[in-house]
């Protein structure tokens, strides 16, 4: 059921994401594009488990698991850096910039 | 068209304006908000595909713990949106090509049908969806069986336990690092 549709909202969705990481500077809010493109291949999995079996969705889990974790380092090395130049924008963050 | 189809069509265009709506928007909260309704859009579409429990996982994992994460560092660093963050029009032209092209690529199975998934893993064009993909039917009569969540517990502690406690070693080392991270004299 929807599994079409479904398949192509995931496809726009991961292509905003794509979209926004490329385009903003702002560290923290490419960590939420990056989010969303998670999500949206949590949905490919869900709509293919429909015709696939379960596994699918229990890789959904694992996929929330790796998110939150993600999080939580990512945002800490953003707290980390920020102490160190005042800002999270990607323009600041040269040190590797010959 | 059926009613579950309208409503499909409802969370999909509110999840497609709302994540163009965050990754347009010059406040990082206002970007997380709309995150937000993203996520509860897609919940919404979770349950219609008859997966409720990862449907509620989603609101209370993602809306709730890694969203109030995402904010509280956001105002904790006081990232106003003084000042735009937006990179200039070469880096919107080669973001446009490449995010369209990944989109206008993979949106093509936007009429695949779990017919043409079953001749994909059968190789032949005879068989139908109702011969080859048997573990769906087992997913749908396991869900009969034991419910939404027995269905996916019994897997996941059976035949997928090895990988489940790799992510909770994966979850101890991402708590320490975060805390050794965050940590300003250690």
């Amino acid at each position: 059921m929807l599994l079409g549709p479904s398949l192509a909202l995931s496809a726009v969705l991961f292509g905003i994401g794509v979209i926004g990481v490329l385009v903003r500077r702002n560290a923290i809010v490419i960590f939420m594009c990056v989010e969303l493109m998670l999500n949206a291949v949590n949905l490919s999995f869900v709509a293919l488990s429909q015709y696939h079996g379960v596994g699918g969705r229990v890789m959904v889990f694992f996929v929330m698991t790796v998110a939150a974790a993600e999080a939580a380092v990512g945002l800490a090395i953003m707290i980390a850096v920020f102490r160190h130049l005042e800002s999270v924008d990607l323009k600041n963050i040269n040190l590797l910039h010959g | 068209m059926t009613v579950v189809q309208i409503v499909f069509y409802v969370f999909a265009v509110a999840a497609v304006i709302g994540a163009i709506m965050c990754i347009t928007q010059r406040n990082p909260i206002a970007s997380a908000f709309w995150l937000v309704s993203v996520l509860m859009s897609l919940a919404g579409v979770f349950v219609l595909l008859q997966a409720q429990f990862i449907g509620v996982m989603q609101v209370l994992v993602y809306a709730g713990a890694i969203m109030v994460l995402f904010l509280f560092v956001i105002m904790l660093l006081d990232l106003g949106g003084k000042t735009s963050d937006r990179r200039g029009a070469p880096s919107w032209v080669l973001a446009v090509v490449v995010g369209g092209a990944i989109t206008v690529s993979m949106a093509q199975l936007a009429d695949y049908t779990p017919d043409q998934l079953a001749h994909e893993i059968s190789g032949s064009t005879e068989l139908n969806a109702d011969v080859v993909l048997l573990e769906g039917q087992r997913l749908q009569e396991a869900i009969e069986a034991r419910g939404v969540v027995g269905a996916i517990a019994e897997p996941l502690f059976g035949f997928y336990l090895i990988p489940f406690q790799i992510t909770g070693l994966l979850l101890l080392t991402a708590v320490v690092g975060a805390v050794v991270l965050a940590k300003r004299r250690i």
